[in-house]
């Protein structure tokens, strides 16, 4: 049984079928990259995987239990983090604050134990800024503690959003395009740390990438969708010659 | 400026950071309670007031500047706590019981009323609570058996530990005690994860839902809180008016706590104190406006929803943090002069959000 096993997901939007019948498995501890042009359907397969869309048929199935129609939040708690294309930070949080909701999954009291804030819940709150100040020593970000979302410029926010996820301590990280509107050091910089969370963390990875630089240099198995439909599968050399990817990508110029 | 060496995470955690920090709150405090023996009743009276509406504020400031959930509605819960408090105080229920009382039954209701407006959101939210205020106002006066109708309902006497609260000064302190109290449980749920999960909604939902919150259970419980503690403002309004009646809890007063809440900062618990010091005392400067007015203007009706509709507006167009953002801006004039440039706090570029998954 594979760690992640996607099974004949569909989805469609209108007369739009955005996810159509689309199968594969990911092993537990690989980067496995998600290809594919504009509108081929990336985005919307980590939403129908994340449980923010509910699939119109077929199956997901994660660390051996079928979560498919399981709703985002209860999905999380599993072990499974994500980031967005387009950044969804608390904007008018800190970046600690940021962090520290990335920490939700891990709390052990109740609202009622906050309104007095008992001893015990400041254990926790150190016990959780502790594990964050992990997140932030990893991803170099103390600089930018205090700051908010707000006031920061995008290639940060782009790493504040993998260090949320990471705050979940996540088992499988969804990673959509992480380096998309980055500059060249700042993609290497991201490069490398996709590569230390799998590595180190033991984080099994799945990104949606353009870049066929990076995906090259930490993907060990890629998938290629078009228009919903998988259309190739294998590692990163194999898949960019396939005749269907290379006329996909043409096409779609 | 002050530079601050943090030695421990628990200086992040503590509500008062350094040693000005309590100095000022210290001074406040001490302030506010010799405030009976400085004033008069009138103005000390005007001062419970405002503390009333700070609670209040509180109570709206963590539904909508914290959870982002708009309410037109909150006189509903003012007035379900002062009925509650009334009735069972006339049913012989001690003082503090009464009031714990109010509160809870306060919750409920916002609680149901939370859950039921779930996938509501902005103006569709706003009309839902609107809605569910004149529901309230239609059934307190309709339901005169129990609340008197329009006939009114005189709010019995309390008692605090066998001594009778008659005088100004005594209900002062009860309900600065109670403010400072609400203050307190307020920031600690801030600073716990129950916060923060509301402040990720009011930010972004799908990210909110994605690390694991339920929006559903988070809602419904800013909502319960907000309503409890609104309730327990209007539990101590009751004995500032004396005699309740429907037309006490009217659209203008939850246009008045809104307008509190946008004009003091929101997002803010100080925003709050400065909101109910403005609403507080901006009665007082309209009466005086309305002497030097022409009297076609100063007896028009409608002018005191008028013009606090007109302040909320401009609060939103020219200064959305509010009192407490251009307090901000003023003291760092002043630490950076002669430095300071209007750029520094203009919002920088934002970036395309996911307007697909709304
Ligand atoms: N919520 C939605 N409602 C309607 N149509 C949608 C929705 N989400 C996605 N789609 C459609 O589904 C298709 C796939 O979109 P998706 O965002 O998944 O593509 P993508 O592969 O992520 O593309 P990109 O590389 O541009 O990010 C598109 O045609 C899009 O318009
Ligand atoms: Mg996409």
């Amino acid at each position: 049984m594979s760690y992640l096993a996607v099974e004949d997901l569909s989805i469609s939007f209108g007369g739009i079928r955005a996810v159509d019948d689309v199968s594969f498995a990911v092993e537990e501890g690989e980067v496995f990259a998600i290809i594919g042009p504009n509108g081929a359907g990336k985005t919307t397969l980590f939403n129908l995987v994340s449980g923010i869309y509910s699939p119109d048929g077929g199956s997901v199935r994660f660390a051996g239990r079928d979560i498919t129609s399981l709703p985002a939040h209860r999905i999380a708690p599993l072990g499974l983090a994500r980031t967005f294309q387009n950044i969804e930070l608390f904007e008018h949080a800190t970046v600690l604050q940021n962090l520290l909701i990335g920490r939700h999954v891990h709390r052990r009291s109740t609202a009622l134990s906050h309104l007095l804030f008992l001893p015990a819940v400041r254990r926790e709150e150190l016990e959780h800024r502790r594990r964050v100040e992990d997140v932030i020593d990893l991803l170099e970000l103390a600089h930018y503690r205090e700051q908010r979302i707000a006031n920061l410029p995008y290639g940060v926010r782009k790493v504040v959003e993998v260090g949320r996820a990471l705050c979940l301590e996540p088992k499988l990280l969804l990673l959509d395009e992480p380096t998309s509107g980055l500059n060249p050091e700042e993609s290497e910089d991201m490069g490398f740390w996709i590569e230390d969370i799998n590595r180190d963390l033991g984080v099994t990875v799945v990104m949606v990438a353009h870049d066929m630089g990076l995906v090259s240099r930490v993907a060990g198995r890629v998938l290629a969708l078009n228009e919903g439909r998988v259309i190739a599968e294998g590692s990163a050399a194999e898949v960019q010659k396939n005749p269907a990817v290379v006329d996909a990508y043409l096409g779609a110029d | 400026m002050r530079f601050l060496f943090k030695t421990h995470y628990n200086q992040d955690i503590d509500h008062l950071k350094h040693g000005g920090d309590r100095f000022w709150y210290g001074l406040l405090l001490v302030l506010a309670a010799a405030a009976p023996a400085a004033l008069g009743t009138f103005y000390l009276g005007e001062l419970n007031l405002v503390m009333i509406y700070a609670i209040a504020g509180v109570g709206l400031m963590l539904l909508v500047g914290y959870t982002g959930q708009v309410s037109l509605g909150h006189a509903a819960f003012l007035a379900i706590g002062a009925y509650t408090h009334s009735l069972l105080l006339g049913a012989g229920l001690p003082f503090l019981l009464s009031i714990v009382a109010a509160v809870l039954v306060s919750a409920l209701v916002g609680a149901g009323v939370g859950w039921i407006a779930l996938r509501m959101t902005g103006i569709y939210l706003a009309i839902a609570t609107l809605a569910f205020a004149m529901l309230t106002e239609q059934t307190i006066s309709r339901a005169e058996w129990l609340t008197g109708g329009f006939r009114g309902l005189a709010v019995p006497q309390a008692s605090l530990f066998g001594m009778p609260l008659t005088q100004g000064w005594q209900h002062y302190y009860v309900t600065l005690t109670l403010l400072v109290v609400t203050l307190l449980a307020a920031l600690n749920i801030l600073r716990s994860s129950t916060g923060r999960a509301m402040v990720a909604i009011r930010d972004s939902e799908i990210s909110a839902e994605s690390v694991g919150i339920n929006l559903a259970v988070y809602k419904t419980l800013a909502f319960a809180l907000s309503a409890g503690i609104t309730g327990l403002a209007g539990a101590l309004f009751a004995h500032r008016l004396g005699y309740l009646s429907p037309d006490a809890f009217t659209f203008l007063i939850s246009l008045q706590l809104l307008l509190m809440v946008v004009v003091g900062g929101v997002g803010s618990m100080r925003g709050v104190i400065y909101g109910a010091l403005f609403i507080g005392f901006l009665p007082q400067l309209l009466a005086i406006a309305r002497d030097t007015l022409p009297p076609q203007i100063a007896q028009a009706p409608g002018l005191e929803p008028g013009i606090f509709g007109l302040i909320l507006v401009l609060v939103i167009l020219f200064e959305p943090q509010g009192i407490f953002g251009r307090w901000l801006k003023i003291k760092s004039y002043f630490q950076l002069f002669p430095l300071y440039r209007r750029a520094t706090h203009r919002r920088q570029k934002t970036y395309l959000r996911t307007e697909r998954l709304r």
